[in-house]
């Protein structure tokens, strides 16, 4: 079963490979239990590849200029870097034990990587790969977010309900914001105006100015017919206007749209069970949700702020990516 | 066991090690709170297991205990606040002296992991001599404690036996396993568990279709070529009982309950203390980020983490987090912050913990487990409740004749 399956996977990249260099938009997603990566054409919105790759992936990133992709394969404790155009594993980047997430600074250089096991963010020079850092913060780092200037780092502890601020210059942490509990997720807007981070058990989403980490507001969730608790927020994502956040909230299988001036909730979106992680396409005319107990991808319309496809991936889909260009 | 012994006062000097490497002196000299606590086990010498893979740890409940301690302390780097987390060992008749004794020393934020008769001595005598003291009961399953003899100084982070019970009960349900033989210990705390059985059967609607009582002849330990005994034994026991789905074993010392399965007359599965039960922890539970803890736990001991050792840590980390959200040690601070609102507590179960006010009882998910694997975690999605699901385990607001606040 185990040998078919790789065979299977082997055609499929072959067949990927001999279109060869499309210039469409593609968006990646890991597959946390089936150890794989699927390979969205963002046109047609089909898979065309699934490639077999380390153990439990789950954090995913691009390089700005599209042809690096990073992957944390939290088992394997490594974060494997993929060539875009062959989609071939080019090496791996010292990553400190089980990375879950992690964050590119803007430049492209360094990477930001959570490690929960050991209360540290390694930070990672991904060209000399090497270690540049290790910074001391809360138990169970998680969630990870970078300033538009790359002047911040945020890193999210998961038991100690923090938002720590690192100086990218000094790897100092300057700012420790207490938060609501079990923080998932931190995201800056695109001006750097604000910062949005998720605290899945607490059930909020706590709008920070990052000029001074004082909490400007709290965002709590509410939908009839769905358990309080089960409205659990985890991955976040802010259209660069500002105008629109989105959130997405774990077991309660939706997705909140924030009107990102008020930030107050306009509405919440269907979409698949236990959604977690979200990406926006560079022209942010959809919206891809990774849904890991429906083993699929919900595409949003964000003009219109509706559901337009499902897309079946692999098993317990968790991070998503979509090339820049 | 340490009763040469008045008690034994190991300050985790391991942990005060983490504390140095990773904050300069000065600022550790600094801090604004210094939360101190008492971790107190005092538990009656127990029998040798009758597998030897559960000879208990000498270090079980302090290992967790240590573990929050270093958990607290790093999130206490951020805030100036400190942590001292005191292990004392005693057996119980020593209990009142190792009290005073903490009391002196100025201590007012107790773990407790004793026997209810115990753990109610110290929760009156503190109340006397120190109305202040908190108390966070880590051990005791009588429900007792939380309904009649409920006290306003304690707070229950052990599930009950009706939470425990409900919680297997639930799933025996969804199953539609519904017809129950129970074979119940002769111990307080076994028929205890019977009738928690029993209640839950009437809540959930199953029926307890038989009930055998088991008694201790001391005679079951396995000694060599013992097993030829047990397993002539144990068929004879189980013979002639009515039709039942399953067989459900209360046996909270562990004297019998183990040579049940595979040796039942009928060939039924066996659950309760022998097998699948409502458990606080279980090495195997991977969700909500788990495995994290299970790692640290490990990397610290070199061994398993149990349900004791979690409730330790549970019960440290409760301090902890209220430390954190009042930047308090105040033992009244803290109380009144643990049943307000506000207070809640993400502890890998997948749900916010919280405290019932009207008795102070943590309530909490529970996983239900054998020895090998998490089966589920309850409660199920199927069982719901006006307020808090999780309060559709154990005895719910309007069934209690305790109301503290």
């Amino acid at each position: 079963m185990h040998s078919s399956f790789a065979a299977l996977a082997t055609a499929a990249a072959f067949f990927g490979l001999s279109t060869g260099g499309a210039a469409a938009l593609t968006a990646y997603v890991t597959n946390e239990k089936s150890n794989d990566l699927s390979v969205i054409d963002v046109e047609t919105l089909e898979v065309i590849k699934t490639i077999p790759i380390g153990q439990r992936p789950r954090g995913i990133t691009i390089s700005p200029d599209g042809s690096e992709l990073y992957v944390c394969a939290s088992d394997d404790d490594t974060v494997q870097v993929f060539d875009t155009a062959t989609m071939e594993l080019k090496h791996t980047l010292p990553s400190g034990p089980d990375p879950e997430l992690f964050v590119l600074h803007p430049s492209g250089n360094p990477l930001y990587i959570a490690n929960e096991d050991d209360n540290i963010v390694t930070v990672v020079d991904v060209v000399k790969k090497t270690v540049l850092a290790e910074i001391p913060v809360g138990v169970e780092p998680e969630g990870m977010g970078v300033s538009p200037d790359g002047k911040i780092v945020v890193n999210t502890s998961e038991t100690t309900n923090m938002a720590h601020f690192i100086d990218t210059e000094t790897f100092e942490l300057n700012t420790n914001v207490l938060v609501d509990s079990r923080p998932r997720f931190a995201q800056f807007t695109a001006d750097g105006s604000k910062l949005y981070v998720s605290a899945e058990i607490g059930g909020t989403v706590a709008v920070i100015d990052p000029t001074n980490g004082d909490i400007m507001k709290k965002i709590s969730f509410e939908v009839p017919g769905v358990a309080p608790e089960a409205l659990q927020p985890v991955g976040v994502r802010a259209t660069s206007d500002g105008s629109k956040v989105y959130v997405a909230l774990g077991p309660a299988n939706r997705v909140a749209v924030i009107d990102g001036r008020t930030d107050e909730v306009i509405d919440y979106l269907l979409v698949g069970q236990r959604v977690w992680q979200l990406a926006f396409t560079p022209d942010e005319r959809y919206l891809f949700t990774t849904n890991g107990n429906s083993n699929d991808i919900s595409v949003i319309d964000v003009a219109a702020d509706e559901v337009v496809k499902s897309i079946q991936v692999g098993e317990a889909p968790w991070g998503v990516v979509v090339s820049p260009q | 066991m340490h009763r040469t012994l008045w008690f034994r006062c190991l300050i985790a000097l391991g942990l005060s090690t983490t504390w140095l490497a990773t904050t300069p002196w000065a600022e550790a000299q600094e801090a604004k709170v210094t939360a101190r606590v008492a971790v107190v086990k005092l538990l009656p010498e127990a029998e040798q297991p009758i597998s030897r893979l559960d000879d208990p740890p000498p270090d079980k409940a302090f290992a967790g205990a240590a573990r929050a301690t270093a958990d607290n302390e790093t999130t206490g780097r951020f805030l100036g606040h400190a942590y001292e987390t005191l292990e004392i060992a005693a057996a119980p008749e020593d209990a009142i002296g190792a009290l005073d004794g903490l009391l002196s020393d100025g201590i007012r934020l107790f773990v407790v992991v004793a026997e209810t008769e115990t753990l109610l001595a110290m929760a009156d005598h503190a109340a006397e001599t120190a109305p202040d003291a908190i108390i966070l009961n880590a051990y005791a399953r009588d429900d007792d404690l939380r309904l009649d003899g409920c006290r306003a100084n304690v707070f229950h982070i052990a599930p009950s036996r009706a939470m425990v019970a409900d919680s297997l009960a639930q799933y025996l349900i969804w199953k539609r396993w519904d017809d129950w033989m129970i074979v119940s210990g002769e111990h307080a705390g076994d028929r205890a568990m019977a009738e928690a059985l029993q209640r839950a059967a009437r809540k959930f609607g199953a029926e307890v279709v038989e009930t055998r009582v088991f008694e201790d002849t001391e005679g079951m330990r396995t000694s060599d070529s013992g097993h030829v005994l047990v397993q002539r034994q144990i068929p004879v026991f189980m013979q002639g009982a009515k039709s039942h789905d399953i067989v459900l074993v209360t046996d909270e010392n562990e004297l019998f309950g183990a040579y049940l399965p595979y040796r039942t007359w009928d060939a039924r599965p066996v659950a309760g203390d022998a097998g699948l039960r409502g458990r606080t922890w279980h090495p195997a539970h991977e969700s909500w980020g788990a495995t994290q803890l299970q790692r640290r736990f490990e990397r610290d001991t070199g061994r398993h983490m149990t349900d004791l050792d979690y409730q330790a840590w549970l019960a440290v980390r409760v301090i902890g987090e209220a430390v954190t959200r009042t930047n308090s040690a105040d033992p009244g601070t803290l109380a009144d912050y643990l049943v307000s609102d506000a207070f809640e507590i993400a502890a890998f179960k997948g749900k916010a913990l919280s405290f019932r006010p009207w008795n102070q009882q943590l309530r909490q998910g529970l996983l239900l487990a054998d020895g090998r694997t998490v089966v589920t975690v309850t409660p199920l999605d199927e069982y719901l409740h006006q307020r808090f699901r999780l309060d559709t385990l154990g005895f719910d607001e309007p069934e209690s004749a305790c109301s503290l606040n």
